[in-house]
């Protein structure tokens, strides 16, 4: 090849590179076979902790749930997880109407006219939607009424920063208020009262964006239907393991009056000569490749495969499937948190308030409760009071199909030894 | 046509009394291709000299508009939104974006047809 | 071929599938919430049974082209072949089973695999430190510009503009203006490179960095580099590396010892973690002593071999994302950098620039070539000799996917007109680069002799080409409320 090239070395295709720039060696190991390299690898997993899934109660945005092994089937056609990003329509269009599903089924869900082809995680879909609304509104601050996830809070900050918006805890909007952010069901796993506070942000002419879960909307008024004008979420539930917390995938969906402010890419039909349907990227001029500086974002792909995912998740379910894990997850939240009640000095945190299979529960000395279930291998609620100061000896417990009657059981009687 | 005047950032302009009509040039519309949408301004608005008034895109590119004067927006081409075609088929007709009322006096770099055929001529390689 | 949605095919006779009863006592959702709560409407999901679903999936793969079977040679794009032991590595439940609010104590060999990708990246390019939280290239080339940003306020200097050259990646200015910088444009030269006048005038003490890759879109390598870093870091401004092109070097130079303080790393590039379509990907950002501080928490911590996070990091930016990054990814990169080693990855860098430098020479007859060789990982050449012949690089690329091959990247750089930009990579054996050669020629012949043809292609897939500009308008009909039809998703018929 050197030959053909008209070179005598190797180190002639690398005369562009100052000769003070040029290294020896990476200081890195020498390479391995694949079985050393899976020994190396499977022995770093075997360092860490895998609780079953009947056994998980930890929540707090990523959940344990039942997984079709119909969606790894297809996760793991090369077809699809080999690909790149869908530039050459013609020879994409398995990616492409995967997307074009996906950004419907989204839209289902969300009762609203469009999604996109989705995002990296929750917690940046609330960021895109915040930096949507300022735009849309030209107002610079956003309004966070209750227990937003405080990660998603934190990226939300750290996004607004950079373009100059004012993040407020706050349950009042007012003339300078872009959006008001409301999560539902709220980190603690409880419902807000979301048509208010839609309202609210309607008279202060700002818009309501509200941050699902996808798995409630199943039992749930979606977003669409008490008037939010922008709704995303975590989708992590819909198909994908936990894995360490990535990679998981954002959604986000909206009236079409805000559709041109969308981030990220859509995927719309279009036609060939001979009248066939195919499927495309569309509105591309509000991307970065094109616009730049002023395009909507400048995020550049999507999390496809994720997405993927989620969508052989929602089609195998369908609507009464999905339904009925909803409220499976709903019964046996409802039944443990009765029980957990019933413990000696055990309360829950926000009597007055429903939740569906997520739920707070005051109890005296919690981090040694976590410890002790540790210990009986059971991954036991998760501790609040890490973010919120007034929420001492406050742990959320999450119930969900995979947590059968006797994982119950066996949670309970681990607390009352 | 004598009297139409073109700016670098290829708009063109025409002026009767105080009425300024304008659109984007031929040369503008042959480098965007088919254009599919158009951002426009909302009539009663007051733009600056070169301020930004809105957007003209196609499938593979955008680009903003400026405003070649000063003045209040006192009409747009409500054709356009259904039809954006109309300024690749006929920008210095059918296919105009915007009335102005003129505050003030025409800018002084506004370019003749023959300096801004030198800065298409400069921009095509 | 084409296939129907999942929607088209639902049929109401399709039950749900079998799940588990509640087994439980409690009342029914509708007992306990208010009518305000509950969903009017069931969300018009597809009802479908298994092997529906599974031949649905299956024939929308074969739709497509993938690296698994497909040479891809995209321009940017680093298209290697993807070792199908990261994708065993990553399922494993030990990695794939965490819950990211476990105890530190529970997931020590995640951390230290964190730990050791960290410590193998800084190696390759040369830095202090490396975050691994952001999910992309672009979301790391903004994280990174928020430290930087951080780091100037830190000193009382509120830097207000980033420096782009013309021939960057879209999302250079994109995410500059996203950290609510100033963008300012700096030209090539004639020779493709940077041009240092252009770059004198426009620096000054308002300058918070410069974005640059190198080598650079063109495939070339920035010679005056040392030059380049000299002059930024002399009017304070820092140096941020665009890590879409480290295929060309690992091994061989460091973005560090070119005077880079901020490198993003693309794993779904270089360290063949899979592109799935689009995403997930995973954009680490490494950095110098001086940015340390900045990068965002939680960092991964090692102390006598135990590994911890450590939130409390005072300057911060903060978070840019949810937990800790893509960690199935993060699996996959290190799965490849163990199996590779220093010497594989260098091989992998001088095999890349080979193949680059080889696919150029074969087609050099065929293609205008805009700027001398030798090039790095990828060159860029242009159809514009074609024009004659009413040939634009859209045809080219079209055509080669009726060749089997995916096609190369069209018009980018901007600064190239009828730009193709190839990408071999060093996965792709010398008969596939001749085979390709061979195909650009074949297809330049055609020009010639049935151009027509070309304007004609792909004419042997689900698909010919798809009428994007008529597709736009309806969409914008529909957004301005003309049109019921939404474009962007599948709605039922109105009854």
């Amino acid at each position: 090849m050197l030959a053909a090239i008209g070179v005598q070395s190797m180190d002639e295709l690398l005369l562009d590179i100052p000769s003070s720039l040029r290294i020896k060696a990476l200081e890195l190991p020498a390479g391995l076979s694949e079985f050393e390299t899976m020994a190396e690898i499977a022995s770093l997993a075997a360092r860490n902790r895998v609780f079953p899934d009947r056994l998980t109660f930890r929540g707090g945005g990523v959940y344990r749930r039942f997984i079709p092994a119909a969606v790894a089937a297809v996760t793991s056609k090369p077809e699809f997880y080999t690909a790149y990003t869908p530039y050459q329509p013609e020879a994409s269009q398995g990616t492409l109407q995967a997307i074009f599903e996906f950004q419907t089924l989204i839209a289902e869900l969300t009762a609203l006219d469009v999604a996109n082809a989705s995002l990296y995680d929750g917690a940046t879909a609330v960021a895109e939607a915040a930096m949507m609304a300022h735009v849309h509104t030209g107002r610079n601050e956003v309004v966070v009424p209750g227990y937003l996830h405080p990660e998603y809070m934190e990226v939300l900050r750290v996004f607004s920063e950079g373009r100059g918006i004012k993040v407020r805890r706050g349950t009042e909007p007012g003339p300078k208020t872009a959006a008001v952010i409301f999560q539902q069901p709220d980190f603690l796993g409880l419902l807000v009262d979301a048509r208010s506070l839609t309202e609210s942000a309607h008279a202060a002419g700002a818009l309501a964006i509200a941050c699902v879960d996808p798995i409630s909307l199943a039992i749930l008024a979606p977003p669409g239907e008490y008037g939010a004008d922008i709704a995303v979420g975590e989708g992590q539930q819909l198909g994908l393991s936990p894995s360490y917390g990535g990679p998981h995938v954002g959604f986000i969906s909206c009236r079409k009056e805000l559709v041109r402010r969308l981030p990220g890419r859509l995927v719309g039909t279009a036609y060939d000569k001979q009248g066939r349907r195919g499927f495309t990227l569309a509105l591309a001029a509000r991307e970065q490749h094109i616009r730049r500086e002023k395009a909507t974002s400048n995020i550049c792909t999507n999390h496809s495969l994720c997405a993927l995912a989620a969508s052989v998740y929602m089609t195998y379910m369908g609507p009464d499937g999905l339904r009925q894990v909803a409220e499976v997850s709903f019964k046996r939240a409802h039944a443990l948190s009765e029980r957990l009640a019933a413990l000696p000095g055990w309360e829950p945190a926000f009597p007055d308030r429903q939740f569906l299979n997520e739920f707070p529960m005051r109890v005296p000395k919690g981090p040694a409760v976590v410890r002790k279930l540790a210990r009986k291998g059971i991954l036991g609620p998760l501790d609040v009071h890490r973010w919120f100061r007034e929420l001492k000896g406050v742990l959320t417990f999450t119930c969900t199909e995979v947590n059968d009657p006797r994982a119950l059981d066996e949670l309970v009687a681990a607390l009352e030894s | 046509m004598a009297d139409r005047r073109y700016t670098k950032t290829h708009e063109w302009v025409t002026v009767d009394g105080k009425t300024v009509t304008v659109g984007i040039t031929d040369y503008a519309q042959s480098q965007l291709g088919d254009v599919v949408f158009l951002e426009l301004p909302s009539p009663g608005r007051t733009l600056g000299v070169r301020e930004s008034f809105g957007v003209v895109e196609s499938v593979k590119a955008a680009s903003d508009l400026y405003s070649p004067v000063a003045g209040k927006v006192s009409a747009v081409n409500e054709k356009l939104s259904a039809k954006p075609e109309l300024v690749n088929s006929d920008p210095y007709g059918d296919g105009w974006i915007m009335k102005l009322e003129l505050t003030g006096e025409l800018p002084p770099d506004l370019l003749d047809e023959a300096e801004y055929k030198k800065v298409t001529e400069a921009g095509a390689h | 071929m084409t296939e129907p949605l999942s929607f088209e095919k639902s049929r109401g006779s399709a039950g749900p599938p079998r799940l588990p009863d509640a087994n439980v006592t409690a009342p029914e959702p509708s007992q306990l919430l208010g009518p305000e709560h509950i969903r009017s409407k069931a969300p018009g999901l597809p009802r479908l049974s298994e092997p529906e679903i599974m031949r649905h999936y299956s024939r929308l793969a074969s739709m497509n082209y993938s690296i698994s079977e497909q040479f891809y040679p995209l321009g940017s794009c680093t298209m290697k072949y993807n070792p199908v032991v990261n994708e065993t590595a990553a399922a494993l439940p030990g990695f794939a089973g965490l819950h990211p609010y476990q105890d530190e104590d529970s997931v020590q060999g995640a951390l230290e695999l964190m730990w050791r990708l960290e410590r193998a990246l800084s190696a390759v390019v040369g830095v202090e430190r490396v975050t691994l939280q952001p999910a992309a290239g672009a979301h790391g080339e903004w994280t990174a510009l928020r430290m930087i940003q951080a780091y100037h306020h830190s000193r009382g200097d509120a830097r207000t503009e980033v420096l782009v050259p013309d021939s960057a990646h879209g999302t250079n200015p994109a995410s500059a203006a996203l950290s609510g910088f100033h963008v300012v444009e700096v030209r090539s030269g004639r020779d493709g490179r940077i041009s240092l006048a252009d770059l004198e005038s426009k620096l000054s003490p308002s300058v918070a960095a410069l974005m640059l890759t190198n080598p650079n879109t063109l495939g070339l390598f920035e010679r005056q580099i040392l030059d380049i870093a000299e002059m930024v870091h002399a009017t304070g401004a820092m140096l941020y590396y665009d890590g879409a092109n480290l295929n060309a070097f690992m091994g061989i130079c460091r973005p560090g010892d070119m005077g880079f303080d901020a490198v993003h790393m693309n794993l779904h590039k270089t360290f063949t973690t899979p592109h799935g379509g689009g995403g997930p990907g995973a954009g680490p950002v490494g950095v110098k002593a001086d940015l340390v501080p900045f990068l965002p928490t939680p960092t991964v911590e090692r102390t006598n071999g135990h590994l911890t996070l450590d939130f409390k990091r005072p300057k911060s930016i903060g978070r840019v994302r949810t937990f800790y990054g893509n960690f199935g990814m993060l699996v996959r990169a290190y799965a490849y950098i163990v199996a590779m080693g220093g010497d594989g990855l260098t091989q992998a860098s001088r095999d890349a620039v080979l193949s680059a430098n080889y696919l150029r020479k074969q087609v050099e007859d065929d293609l205008e070539m805009p700027h001398d060789g030798p090039c790095m990982h990828e060159f860029v050449a242009s159809a514009r000799n074609l024009a004659q012949d009413g040939i634009k690089a859209l045809d080219i690329a079209k055509a080669l996917l009726d060749r089997d091959f995916y096609a190369p990247t069209v018009y980018f750089p901007l600064v190239v007109p009828e730009a193709i930009m190839v990408e071999p990579t060093e996965t792709e054996s010398k008969a596939t680069l001749d085979a390709f050669g061979a195909a650009i020629k074949e297809i330049v012949a055609q020009a010639k002799t049935n151009p027509q043809a070309l304007h004609d292609a792909p004419q042997t897939l689900p698909v010919g080409r798809l009428d994007e500009v008529a597709a736009a308008r309806r969409i914008n009909a529909y957004l301005q409320g003309q049109s019921d039809d939404p474009v962007l998703r599948w709605k039922a018929a109105e009854k």
